[in-house]
């Protein structure tokens, strides 16, 4: 069963749908990226979940709880905020322990002075700085907890973010970009460290960020959101390799993946270059379709006999690779190719080179952007079965 | 040659500003040197700022023997710490409200506080009197603190600050458990210190300082604020004893300088209100 479930959550402001619809589900103890760009809605579908916001329809359940009605606090999710929101008038110690203090001493017991004369308080209070202990060693902050925010670095202070959001064990985890604070050195490291907390913690998390190396590397599954609406949730390699929409896949990989414009012929075959393609769900014929592959399978020769022809614009050296733009011949677009700094010695600006397209790793998508299914056929071999 | 142009631009600077200084100070200390006069000096032709004869201690004991000066400062002291604590307790809530809620009355209640910070005390003046008299409670405490309670200026100062403040840290405060009193008390209050301190400075010294209203709803000297209980003392008892006064008044202003020369720092840091980062 999923811990947690969205459905069908829709938002807007003055108008504006800022989310159409989108649904998720979470399994126990998964890690989910939300990626997309500024402005697709992820931050406020955090934000409804962490119930800081509130959809306008939907429904959200959380370990088989109803909660699209219950207050913030009630749900049991836990966040860290993009700018860690940790109270600057508190040590670090004491922020951890806030919402430990909030949910076991009850409201005559967190009075000040008074509070501290009532039974029952100081078994509690010992338990909760134990815990607080326990949470700042597993983080490696014991030394910071006299602290207060100011005094600290920004990685410092996302882990205590981190260690106050994890302490009282949530049934969800909701980030919002917790690493975009830090130098990129930094952030790499946190990555990681993010991970192995994840992992030991065992709690579905719902991480929300722009990055999609962050989203690619982390998560178990990733949820590629784009104006409004989740076009894909799937794991890392399947979004990489198999995007649904034309949006996912320009979204994701970097350098970008190259989209060239055709048709589809009489016969609703694509043929670009020396490239046959033929849509597996009959795609109609004559019409508009979008071909995308992705820099990597794209390979540049010194100029042949190939059908495919361009020229060299451009080439950003990269160290461990090469990035090489091409404008083709034929239809005056750019399409770029990563290639081994070895390959890449051979090519020089303003030199023709043939292009070879690697036929199995090419995608279609219709002119709407959703995912062709599509088949390379050899071209000897598709001549006879349409034609013969 | 910059070195001399700067300390000549400095000392221009220093000039200027010790001369300021020196004619807004100037009645102050007037005020010091008259209070250690005998009556025949201050008359005297002669105009010195240094008392040929100190007579000090005769002005000061006149001064503390004539009037209950203890009653006018507890007065003083008593009203001003009502009405800055009743304006805090109002004007907090109210300022957080208006700065992190939503609620449909919010902009009418920004309008409302616009054009209260435009309808000065003197223009109810006469209503509220009316009012205090038909619910007989003037000459009391209720009557020199009840009109101030609700501070339209610290609503509105409050409201600039608060909405300075970060959004998550009050959604944080709501996903640790926090009710809304609770964010006001725990996590508002504490960073707000800059503001209060600010607030306080401009609520004390006015309500301290304060003759127009003590004088409309106070006859009874029991309830006389410090510049209430100098005008009577004007009135009945010195007449031109101008040494004794002066006297009188040196005590009555004496507390507000005091206390801030000791917080200068913090007045002036809460003044400019650096507000809280991170």
């Amino acid at each position: 069963m999923s811990v947690l479930s969205l459905r069908g959550i829709t938002k807007s402001y003055a108008g504006n749908a800022i989310l159409k619809g989108v649904s998720l589900e979470a399994e126990a103890g998964e890690f989910i990226a939300l990626v997309g760009p500024s402005g697709c809605g992820k931050s406020t579908l955090l934000r409804i979940v962490a119930g800081l916001d509130h959809g306008d329809t939907g429904e959200i359940v959380i370990g088989g709880r109803s909660v699209a009605r219950m207050a913030a606090a009630d749900r049991n999710v836990a966040m860290v905020f993009q700018s860690y929101a940790l109270y600057p008038h508190l040590t670090a110690g004491q922020n951890i322990a806030v919402p430990l203090a909030m949910r076991r001493l009850t409201a005559a017991q967190r009075l000040p002075f008074v509070g501290n004369v009532l039974p029952g308080q100081k078994q509690i209070r010992t338990d909760i700085q134990r815990q607080v202990k326990e949470m700042a060693l597993a983080l490696k902050i014991d030394h910071l907890l006299d602290r207060k925010p100011g005094q600290m670095s920004g990685g410092q202070r996302q882990r205590v973010a981190l260690a106050r959001a994890m302490v009282r064990r949530p049934a969800v985890f909701l980030m919002d970009e917790p690493l975009s604070n830090l130098d990129a050195n930094l952030r790499v490291h946190a990555r990681g460290e993010i991970v192995d907390l994840h992992r030991r913690a065992g709690v579905p998390t719902l991480y929300v960020t722009h990055d999609q190396s962050e989203a690619l590397s982390m998560a178990d599954r990733v949820a590629v959101m784009i104006g409004g609406s989740l076009l894909q949730l799937a794991t890392p390699k399947e979004i990489y390799d198999n995007p649904a929409h034309i949006e996912v896949a320009r979204f994701l990989g970097q350098p970008k993946i190259n989209v060239l414009e055709t048709r589809t012929d009489a016969a609703g075959i694509v043929r670009f270059g020396d490239l046959v393609l033929l849509a597996k769900r009959g795609q109609a014929p004559d019409a508009p379709v979008k071909l995308a592959i992705r820099p990597e399978f794209v390979r540049f020769h010194a100029a042949g006999a190939g059908r495919l022809t361009a020229r060299v614009e451009r080439m950003e050296f990269l160290g461990s690779e090469v990035i090489v733009h091409a404008r083709l011949d034929a239809i005056g677009e750019v399409i770029t190719a990563k290639a081994a700094p070895a390959e890449a010695a051979a090519l020089a600006i303003g030199q023709p080179v043939d292009v070879e397209f690697m036929a199995e790793r090419v995608m279609l998508f219709d002119s709407e952007g959703a995912r062709l299914q599509a088949e390379p056929v050899a071209i000897a071999t598709t001549l006879e079965k349409i034609h013969g | 040659m910059t070195s001399n142009a700067i300390s000549v631009a400095r000392i221009l600077r220093l000039a200027i500003l010790s001369t300021g200084a020196l004619l807004f100070l100037a009645p102050y200390i007037f005020m010091v040197s008259t209070a250690g006069k005998a009556q025949s000096e201050i008359f005297s032709s002669s105009l010195s700022l240094i008392p040929e004869q100190w007579s000090y201690i005769e002005n000061f004991s006149k001064a503390l023997s004539r009037v209950s000066m203890s009653t006018l400062l507890f007065n003083g002291v008593v009203v001003c710490a009502l009405i800055f604590v009743i304006q805090i307790v109002v004007a907090i809530p109210c300022a957080y409200a208006m700065a992190k809620l939503k609620f449909r009355a919010a902009r009418t209640m920004m309008v409302l506080v616009m054009l209260g910070l435009l309808v000065p005390i003197h223009a109810t003046a006469l209503p509220i009197y009316v009012a205090f008299d038909r619910l007989s409670v003037l000459n009391s405490y209720t009557a020199l603190v009840a009109p101030f309670s609700i501070s339209v200026f610290a609503i509105f100062l409050f409201l600039q600050f608060f909405r300075a403040m970060p959004d998550d840290l009050i959604h944080a405060a709501r996903l640790d458990g926090m009710s809304e009193a609770g964010i006001v008390a725990r996590v508002i209050v504490p960073n707000a210190w800059p503001a209060i301190t600010a607030f306080a400075i401009f609520s004390v010294v006015a309500h301290w300082n304060d003759l127009f209203w003590p004088l409309i709803v106070v006859t009874n000297q029991d309830y006389a604020t410090p510049p209430l209980g100098l005008l009577y003392f004007r009135a009945a008892e010195a007449g031109d004893d101008y040494g004794a006064l002066m006297a009188a008044t040196l005590i009555i202003t004496l507390p507000l300088v005091t206390a801030f020369l000791l917080a200068q720092k913090r007045f002036v840091e809460g003044i400019t209100m650096t507000g809280l980062k991170g």
